[in-house]
């Protein structure tokens, strides 16, 4: 099974492939704020926009408006590609029993220990 | 109801009267966007504007009233000359009160609006009056990004869909002539460049058309020719447009005094 777009993921109406009513309205894109320097931009909402100069304002104006951000960025959500949630079991259940992967079974010399 | 005040015809005041009031009733013409823009995000742009106006009109109706009292005037509040003032005592320049229009109409005039002040706060800046200068301070920042965002939309207007194009070329025929008045001088500028509280009005036209030409070459317009008519909005003589905003504006202070919220 291919990846499904990532709209159709968080809007929930994956396959079916029927094609969108709204043909004509502007892509949708994922934004993305970095709260403070030194800290990941992180995932925060998404927008409609005609292009990546207008996504950035609009971006500006409705994510960063209690100043929230010192950096945003946005990317077409169509670029996106995301695991399918209907493997999802298959996927990340398999983990759930092996812990050994984490590394809390070595004991850490002294000079390491704050790791 | 209470009774309007009238304020001092100091021209330090009336200059300060000027810039605040331009803020105030463009925040004012702005905010009826909000639930009626095209887009919700635009909706949401609008409506920060509109704040970030209303904040410098708060700051600089301030500062008017505080120069006020140091001449020997009434002290005025912020509320009390946004809400308590009638018609004739309003000197925001007429074009930031004529009807919003299309949504053209709002983004080639807040361009024109927001170049202008860009400009204007760039150079009170250095104000004698430090207040008036750390006021400029933040504005220029925000003043920045007003333009840019109307130029944004100038361009895709004026350069998107015949109909946009069109639009946009009706919202120049319509405003153009409202823009000259912006920089005619009188004695309160003359005041304002004597005491070094800011420059004259007229001393940023030269660079404001560079500015407003260049958006509208993006978007293929031309500077329309000059014309003779005068709005006389600054000097208190406003288009019949004024007093419905002033109406809807000072509704609720007229009719509970003092009401916080």
């Amino acid at each position: 099974m291919s990846p499904a777009p990532i709209q159709e993921v968080i809007a929930g109406t994956k396959a079916e492939g029927t094609p969108s009513p709204h043909k004509a309205e502007w892509p949708l894109w994922e934004v993305f704020v970095r709260s403070k320097a030194g800290l990941d931009h992180k995932h925060c909402g998404s927008l409609h926009a005609a292009d990546p100069q207008m996504a950035i304002q609009l971006a500006r104006d409705v994510y960063t408006r209690r100043q929230e951000g010192t950096s945003v960025w946005v990317i077409r959500s169509d670029q996106i590609t995301a695991s399918d949630p209907g493997e999802k079991a298959s996927y990340f259940d398999p983990m759930e029993d092996k812990v050994y992967r984490h590394p809390t079974f070595y004991e850490l010399p002294k000079a390491l220990d704050h790791m | 109801m209470p009774s309007s005040i009238t304020v001092s015809s100091d021209p330090s005041v009336q200059y300060l009267l000027r810039i605040g009031d331009t803020c105030l009733i463009l925040a004012q013409r702005l905010a009826e966007w909000c639930g009626h823009a095209p887009i919700v995000e635009e909706d949401i742009a609008l409506t920060n504007m509109a704040l970030d106006l209303v904040g410098q009109a708060r700051a600089v109706l301030t500062r008017a009233g505080e120069l006020e009292a140091e001449h020997g005037g009434a002290r005025h509040g912020e509320d009390e000359l946004a809400f308590l003032r009638d018609e004739r005592d309003f000197h925001n320049c007429t074009l930031v009160e004529l009807p919003r229009g299309d949504f053209a109409a709002t983004m080639l005039r807040n361009l024109a609006v927001a170049i202008f002040l860009e400009l204007l706060w760039q150079r009170l800046q250095g104000s004698s009056d430090a207040e008036l200068a750390a006021i400029a301070g933040k504005a220029v920042k925000e003043a920045r990004y007003h333009r840019e965002h109307a130029a944004d939309w100038v361009v895709r207007l004026g350069d998107g869909t015949a109909e946009s194009a069109a639009r946009l070329k009706a919202a120049l025929d319509l405003l153009w002539p409202y823009m000259a008045e912006l920089f005619e001088g009188d004695g309160v500028d003359d005041q304002a460049v004597a005491t070094g509280l800011g420059p004259r009005w007229s001393e940023l036209q030269d660079d404001w058309r560079e500015g407003f030409a260049s958006v509208l070459t993006a978007a293929r317009l031309a500077l329309p020719a000059e014309r003779a008519f005068r709005s006389t909005g600054k000097l208190g003589r406003h288009s019949e447009h004024l007093g419905f905003l002033l109406a809807e504006m000072q509704h609720l202070q007229r009719s509970f005094p003092g009401g916080v919220w």
